[in-house]
Order: C-alpha cells, then sequence, then structure tokens
C-alpha cells in the first residue's frame, strides 16, 4: 500500500451529455510508468486532468499518498505542485522567458528566494539540454525546445508523479526524439509518470504498463509485452494494428 | 499678418487651454486605466454582484452620450446640492468613459489568451489570483496596448467636448479667440493642426511604449 502514489477510484465525468469517462479506477506505484493508449475522445486526457483536479471528476475519488484530492477542503493549490503536467500544446507562459517560466513556480509558490530559485531554475534548464536558451522567449524556441522547457518547468517543482498529455502531438517528427528522451531519462531515473502517448517505442522501451481505454473506459491495462504480443481484447488488437500501420512500426 | 499679430497676445490664453487639454487627456486615461481594472477583473472573475455592478456601469457609460453625462454632472448635479468646477467635471466625465472603454479594450486581450495558460498556471501551484496577476493579465495587457493607444488618441479629441460646460481648454480659447478677432478660419486651421500634433505625440509616446514592452510572439509579424 506504501507505494502506491496515487489511487484512481471509480472516476465518472460527464460534460453536459457527453460522458467522458464512466468508471475508471487504477493505481500508480511509486517510480512506475503508465502510458495510457485510445482513440481520440475516449478521455484520455480528462483523466489526466482529473487526477490534478483542472477537472475535478463527477464522482469517484482521486488519492495522492494519504490525501484525498476529490474531498472538499483539500488545499488544490499546496497538492497541484506535487503533481508535474506536461501540455500537448506546451502552454509555456509566453510573456515569460524560458528561465523564468522555470521559475515562476519556485518564487511564488514553492517562495524560494530569488537567486534560489534562479539556480534552480537553471538546473532544471540545463537537464533537459537548454541551459543555453534561458534568455529566449517561447516564440523564439522550437516546439520541441519549448515543449522541453514545460517539462522543465513542471520537474522544478520537484512532483511526485509527472502527468503528460500527448506530449508529442504537436511536434514536427524531427522534434519529437529530443521530447522523448527527455522523456526517457526521467523514467530511468525513477519518476512516476502518466504519458497519453501514442509513441509506441516510448511505451514499449519504459513503461510498466499500457492502458487502453476506449468511451470513457478502461478495455485494458497490462505490461507493453503482453499488450503487444497478446492483446485480450479485439478492439486493443485493431486499434494497436492501426497505429502500428500509422507508425511503421512491427509490434 | 493681422493674424498672427492678435495671437501673440492670446498665446498664454491658448498655452493655458493646450495644458488643460493635456491634463484631461493624461489623467482620464492613467484613472481610467486603473479604474478599468477591476473592472474587467469582475466582469471575467468576479462574483455575480460585481459582475452585474460592473457591466451596469460600463452599459450605462457606453449607452448615453458623452455630453448627456457631462450636463448632468455639471448641470445636473448642483440641484442635488453638488457643485462641481467645470474642470473637475469634465474629468470625472473623461475618467468615467475612459474606464468602460479600457475595460472593454483589456477584456479583448483576457479573450486573447487560451484556457492551457490557466491550466498551466494551476498545474504549478498557483492560485487564480496569482494566475490571473502573474499570467493572464500581463499577457492581456500586450494584447490590448493598441486599443488602448487608441483610446488616447480619443480622449484627445473629446476633451474638447469639455467647451461646452465652460471648461476653458483648447478648443474654448480657440472660440474666444476667433469671435473677439474675428480670424475663423486661420484659427480652426491653426488649432485642427495643434491637435493633429498632439495626437501624433501620443503615438509616438504609445509605439515606444510598445517597443519597450515588446515580446517576441505579442506582435502580428508572424500574419504579415
Amino acid at each position: 500500500m506504501n507505494d502506491i502514489l496515487v489511487r484512481v477510484e471509480n472516476i465518472r465525468k460527464s460534460f453536459g451529455k457527453n460522458t467522458v469517462l464512466d468508471g475508471v479506477s487504477f493505481d500508480i506505484r511509486k517510480g512506475s510508468v503508465k502510458v495510457i493508449i485510445g482513440p481520440s475522445g475516449t478521455g484520455k486526457s480528462t483523466l489526466l486532468r482529473c487526477i490534478n483536479m483542472l477537472a475535478p471528476p463527477d464522482s469517484g475519488k482521486i488519492w495522492l499518498q494519504d490525501t484525498e484530492l476529490t474531498a472538499k477542503g483539500t488545499d488544490l493549490h499546496q497538492m497541484r505542485q506535487k503533481i508535474g503536467m506536461v501540455f500537448q500544446h506546451f502552454a509555456l507562459f509566453k510573456h515569460l522567458k524560458a528561465i523564468d517560466n522555470v521559475a515562476l513556480g519556485l518564487i511564488r509558490v514553492k517562495h524560494l528566494d530569488r537567486s534560489a530559485a534562479y539556480k534552480k531554475a537553471m538546473a532544471d534548464l540545463d537537464k533537459v539540454g537548454l541551459a543555453q536558451h534561458a534568455d529566449k522567449y517561447p516564440a523564439q524556441l522550437s516546439g520541441g525546445q519549448q515543449q522541453r522547457v514545460g517539462i522543465a518547468r513542471a520537474l522544478a517543482m520537484d512532483p511526485l508523479v509527472m502527468l503528460f498529455d500527448e506530449p508529442t502531438s504537436a511536434l514536427d517528427p524531427e522534434l519529437i526524439g529530443e521530447v522523448l528522451q527527455v522523456m526517457q531519462t526521467l523514467a530511468k531515473e525513477g519518476m512516476t509518470m502518466v504519458c497519453v502517448t501514442h509513441e509506441m517505442g516510448f511505451a514499449k522501451s519504459v513503461a510498466d504498463e499500457i492502458i487502453f481505454m476506449e468511451a470513457g473506459h478502461i478495455l485494458e491495462a497490462s505490461p507493453p509485452q503482453v499488450m503487444f504480443s497478446n492483446p485480450q481484447n479485439e478492439r486493443t488488437r485493431s486499434f494497436l494494428h492501426k497505429i502500428a500501420e500509422l507508425y511503421g512500426e512491427t509490434l | 499678418m493681422k493674424f498672427f499679430a492678435a495671437l501673440v497676445d492670446y498665446l498664454p490664453a491658448f498655452g493655458h487651454g493646450l495644458w488643460l487639454t493635456v491634463a484631461l487627456t493624461f489623467i482620464a486615461a492613467a484613472i481610467g486605466f486603473i479604474a478599468s481594472i477591476p473592472l474587467v477583473l469582475a466582469i471575467l472573475y468576479g462574483r455575480k454582484a460585481w459582475k452585474l455592478l460592473a457591466k451596469g456601469f460600463i452599459t450605462l457609460v457606453r449607452g448615453t452620450p458623452l455630453l448627456v453625462q457631462l450636463f448632468f454632472i455639471y448641470y445636473g448635479l448642483p440641484a442635488l446640492g453638488l457643485r462641481i468646477n467645470p474642470f473637475v467635471a469634465a474629468l470625472i466625465g473623461f475618467i468615467l468613459n475612459s474606464a468602460a472603454y479600457q475595460a472593454e479594450y483589456l477584456k479583448g486581450g483576457f479573450l486573447a489568451i487560451t484556457t492551457e495558460q490557466m491550466e498551466a498556471a494551476y498545474s504549478i501551484g498557483l492560485t487564480k489570483w496569482q494566475a490571473v496577476r502573474f499570467i493572464i493579465f500581463p499577457q492581456a495587457f500586450r494584447f490590448a496596448i493598441p486599443a488602448l493607444s487608441n483610446e488616447i488618441i480619443y480622449l484627445v479629441k473629446y476633451t474638447s467636448v469639455a467647451y461646452i460646460i465652460q471648461v476653458p481648454e483648447l478648443l474654448s480659447q480657440a472660440k474666444f479667440f476667433a469671435s473677439d478677432t474675428f480670424f475663423h478660419l486661420e484659427t480652426y486651421l491653426l488649432i485642427g493642426a495643434v491637435y493633429l500634433a498632439l495626437i501624433w505625440i501620443v503615438s509616438k509616446l504609445t509605439d515606444a511604449l510598445e517597443k519597450k514592452l515588446y515580446i517576441p510572439g505579442f506582435d502580428i509579424s508572424h500574419l504579415r
């Protein structure tokens, strides 16, 4: 029980009449990497947004360690800094330099003094290979660089778990590698991660578990070897087949 | 030239008028800007009562002619025992108007910002007000700068309306001068040129401000 970092218990979420999550449960163990796949519109991004309560579920419970995030009165701002999030379209603060994007949370949320904050921010930018671009604004960086700043911004808060919402799907193919490499390094260093991605190479090399979602349900969840070699569900099989065709990978 | 000879005597008066015009413009723009911030925040983030109040204020100010408002303040309020000198009356009118319009311009800036900016701010643990203060407002403000610059230009010209409630600003002085000397054509040509020069200076100043606050990604170069 103690190494369970995040517990998602039977969460449901609708937008109007549209049910996006229809009873989803799973645990995230410390140091594990989960990859969530599935057709678009099946609630993958919503699921991530439920975990850090950007989109609170209508019912069900979410725990981060011993704190129930879904409980009334939980200090979400305090808890959210422990859950890093990386966005599909980077969502960098466009009016701030790369270094300020990373340092802002350290100064305003963690209340570090400026010199300590900038020192830490620089170290995090260095970790994603962007120390020399610290003084550039988002608009002056490539998509891959912007996404790495996004990762550094989340990392700076020393999160317990990192959520990746299709981090490479808005990138040109030649920029995907640099982002995946950073993610791979993080995974190998033991960061707990939940990634919505269709990068099957990444999934195969670092995921402990692949979750296949459809229509707001988890249809199948298993380690990559099992998922790729012997998917139990017909829908999973055909979806993986399509992905393989699209990306030209042999699964 | 008789016109210029006559003008020399009136120069101090014109100087005073110009000063009042400039003062009305900049005080109204500055206080109007400061007042527009709570207005737009109330509309976008406020509780229902504040939202209604702010929207009601803007509807009222934008929905009635400026001249009606100035007459109300200057001629109407004394009936309630509030006697206000012309300059202050005009200033109040311009501040109220400028606040309402600038709030709308700022709102336009807020609308240019995607939801992901707010989500990203929350995701690192910022509170709503921190997110608005450090992330949303600075960006919205930059998007709104061109519209806000326009507002100052409008204000320079609107101040001429103040002559109707006896503020001895630039146009009033011109009117005194013209009716004293009968140089109507020359006077209004000259005064038009003075307004033009004022507005040229204002647009240079706002251009400089825009340049000073320039951040890559907040311009229209990508649309060219």
